[in-house]
């Protein structure tokens, strides 16, 4: 099962997450991440990689949690 | 600060006849040599600098990391208690302070560690460093003084501060029990846990059964602060007195107010807090007076909890000041802006889990508590009124941003 994750710390709210992945990412008011609950639907698995990959503070990442 | 002794089925941590070595052998005698990780294991000791996390696993944990890693561990006794309603660590560090090293040379030896702190508000450290002055522990103890901030004594912002950095928590990956001071497995354990260790050690059946408790209330108008050592299961109504007080703040900062009705009936233990809503934390128990406002005292606390944000997390760096300003507003008598206790509760609901450190979950659960047992208060104040009187807080917060 693969998740997303935001490392708290190291985000700064650049918001390019929610953008590039609407369908598991909105933003709160504040321009932080919210991440869609569990896990992330197979179909969407290639796209989070490559926007974790663009995420501008490498915050954003996937864990497969076997 | 006094020390009192409740009634108590152990002997007690602050029992002693004194903070001497000499004194400390006639109480107690010489620490046995043993194994700690079974002995925690049966006497079921949980962790009591705010978690509750059993201290067997965090000794098994670091056990395995030091092993995996092959690196000798760091042991560190926290004494941090950056919380300001909490006196109980520094209490037992001035009454018991060789129980404390104790358990450190305890879980030292048993780690194979070759590193051992102890972290503590530099007042403390001239006393302890002449009691450690008559101990021969094969591992030296390094006293580490700590900065006086709410989040100090957090196992990763004190790791961080060990090794010579911002006291500012991390992420929990890897953990601390993994890679802590100097990149090593390290253990972080509550002073109080370690004292505790050591009675275990001795055969002290009860000494898991236990807990400091620090008691804050007024008895006849008069402040009355101090610290006890209470069997678990006790009732809070039988620690504290009750008849003048509405509410009690259990566990502390990072805590829960509970009516003092139902206050007075719950037990100290996990299992009978729960329902509450509430936990032992920080062993703290304020019993509010009934003629305070408990909602200008939570956003008085709330306001120095949000100054005290590390500030790295942007939901926390962003929603703790909102919700302490709105808190603010919400404690005056008058109308509020409309929509403002709406405002509080989404922004609240924003928090929990989106930090490094459990700081604005903490916050926002003693915010909803607040909102929820001083309900009648809100509508005083949205009608002009206020039942609490003007006079001195009754919640220590330390006067300007630490």
């Amino acid at each position: 099962m693969t998740r997303l994750t935001v490392d708290p710390i190291a985000c700064t709210g650049h918001g390019l997450c929610a953008e590039l992945l609407p369908e598991g990412i909105t933003l709160d008011e504040w321009g932080y991440p919210l991440l869609a609950r569990g896990e992330l639907p197979r179909n969407l698995v290639r796209t989070a990689r490559k926007v974790a990959a663009a995420c501008p503070t490498r915050a954003l990442r996937l864990r497969d949690d076997g | 600060m006094t020390a009192m002794t409740a009634p108590s089925r152990t002997r007690g941590l602050l029992d002693g006849p004194g903070p001497s070595f000499g004194e400390h052998l006639a109480a107690h005698g010489p620490l046995p040599v043993v194994d700690p990780h079974t002995l925690v294991e049966e006497a079921g000791l949980l962790g009591r600098g705010g978690a509750g996390f059993p201290t067997a696993a965090k000794l098994r944990s670091v056990a395995t990391a030091a092993a995996a890693s092959r690196r000798a561990p760091v042991v560190v006794a926290n004494g941090s208690e950056g919380e300001p309603a909490a006196a109980k660590d520094a209490t037992l560090l001035v009454l018991a302070p060789h129980l404390v090293f104790d358990g450190l040379a305890l879980v030292a030896g048993s780690l194979g560690a070759t590193t051992a702190y102890l972290a503590a508000d530099p007042a403390l450290l001239p006393a302890l460093s002449a009691h450690l002055a008559d101990r021969r522990d094969p591992v030296g103890v390094r006293l580490h003084p700590v900065a006086q901030a709410f989040l100090s004594g957090e196992e990763s912002a004190l790791c961080a501060a060990l090794d010579g950095r911002p006291a500012l928590p991390r992420t929990k990956f890897p953990p601390v029990r993994e890679r802590g001071v100097d990149g090593r497995p390290t253990l972080v354990l509550n002073v109080e846990t370690l004292a505790r260790l050591a009675l275990i050690a001795r055969g002290d059946d009860l000494a898991a059964a236990s807990m400091l408790v620090t008691r804050r209330m007024e008895i006849g108008g008069t402040p009355w602060v101090d610290v006890v050592d209470v069997p678990l299961g006790t009732r809070v109504g039988d620690v504290l007195r009750l008849d003048e007080a509405q509410a009690v703040l259990i566990g502390g900062y990072a805590g829960t107010w509970v009516e003092a009705g139902r206050a007075a009936h719950l037990r100290l233990d996990r299992e009978s807090l729960a329902p509450a809503g509430a936990a032992l934390g920080a062993g703290v128990l304020a019993a509010l007076p009934s003629d305070r406002c408990g909602l200008a005292e939570t956003a008085r606390v709330v306001g120095y909890l949000a100054g005290e944000s590390a500030g790295q997390c942007g939901p926390c760096l962003n929603g703790l000041p909102r919700i302490a300003a709105a808190l603010d507003l919400l404690a005056r008598p008058g109308p509020a802006p409309s929509g403002l206790l709406r405002d509080v509760q989404r922004w609240s609901g924003l928090l929990p889990g989106r930090g490094a450190c459990s700081h604005p979950d903490a916050t926002v659960r003693l915010v909803a508590s607040s909102l929820r047992v001083f309900s009648d208060e809100l509508a005083r104040h949205r009608a002009g009124r206020c039942h609490g009187r003007y006079g001195h807080p009754f919640l220590p917060v330390p006067r300007s941003p630490r």
